[in-house]
């Protein structure tokens, strides 16, 4: 079982209390009738799905009931990092290099 | 003859009488205030708790508090927090009935808990709570003695719950 670090307890716990949400770091438009329908499309449907280092939503439902972002690598299942909603992507730039 | 005797009270879950619960959601920085109204100080981070008496509080989320009190006290804390109210915004939730709560206590507690529940419980000190899973059921466990523990659970799961430790209770009495 994967254990997960809640930024918000300050505690790694076990996968079963986490929610996986979808990738992290989208931001939806501001103005959505301002938008194609291609454009539209591709902020609800269209993710990265990068093989490698994904920044991601999790949701704490079986504890705090909150949701945080991760660093996962999609490869190894290794999580790197995990931060508060509404703080930066962490730099990777390292991490990606050693690969 | 000389076998060990596995007694059936290495652990013993009893269902516990009804209390007052309460769901608080308040802003950290008005914590006082809650205290001031419910008469006890309630703890600040996530997974600790505090007792006094009949009233319990307990901190399962960063702005989210569990607390208890006597049956008959229940009135008397909701009108506590609607004099807060004019002070600072918060939602206070009767939920006594949502609940039951399941004590399960004896040297082979905690290797019971873990027929259901992923944590490693030794990481949950004595007077601690923490929201968390009991076989996909939503519980809140509360750890009152070494070997002392409460499972709160949502009514409608408790029949699972229970069924599974009285179960596991009965594999346990029978060496497994």
């Amino acid at each position: 079982m994967l254990l997960i670090h809640c930024p918000y307890c300050d505690d790694t716990l076990p996968e079963l209390e986490f929610a996986y949400a979808g990738e992290a770091h989208i931001d939806r438009p501001k103005d959505p009738s301002a938008l194609s329908d291609e454009e539209w499309r591709d902020f609800l449907f269209i993710r990265t799905n990068v093989k490698g280092i994904h920044a991601e939503r999790w949701r704490h439902i079986n504890g705090c009931g909150r949701f945080f972002n991760a660093l996962r690598d999609t490869v190894s299942d290794r999580f790197f990092t995990t931060y508060k909603a509404g703080e930066a992507r962490p730099d990777t730039t390292e991490l990606e290099a050693a690969g | 003859m000389n076998a060990p005797v596995t007694s059936v009270d290495r652990v013993s879950i009893a269902v516990l009488p009804p209390v007052a619960r309460f769901n608080l959601r308040i802003a950290p920085v008005d914590l006082k205030k809650a205290s001031a109204a419910f008469g006890l100080t309630l703890p600040g981070k996530i997974g600790q708790g505090a007792r006094n008496g009949d009233r319990a509080a307990y901190c399962i989320g960063p702005d989210e508090w569990l607390l208890h009190a006597a049956e008959n006290d229940q009135d008397a804390v909701v009108a506590a927090f609607e004099v807060a109210r004019a002070e600072t915004p918060h939602s206070l939730v009767v939920i006594s009935d949502r609940e039951l709560t399941i004590e399960v206590k004896g040297p082979a507690a905690a290797e019971l808990l873990t027929v259901g529940c992923p944590l490693d419980l030794s990481c949950i000190a004595v007077g601690r709570a923490k929201r968390t899973v009991f076989d996909y059921a939503q519980v809140t466990l509360i750890r009152d003695g070494e070997d002392a523990f409460r499972v709160e659970v949502w009514r409608s799961f408790f029949p699972h719950v229970h069924g599974l430790l009285k179960n596991a209770r009965r594999e346990f009495a029978v060496g497994f």
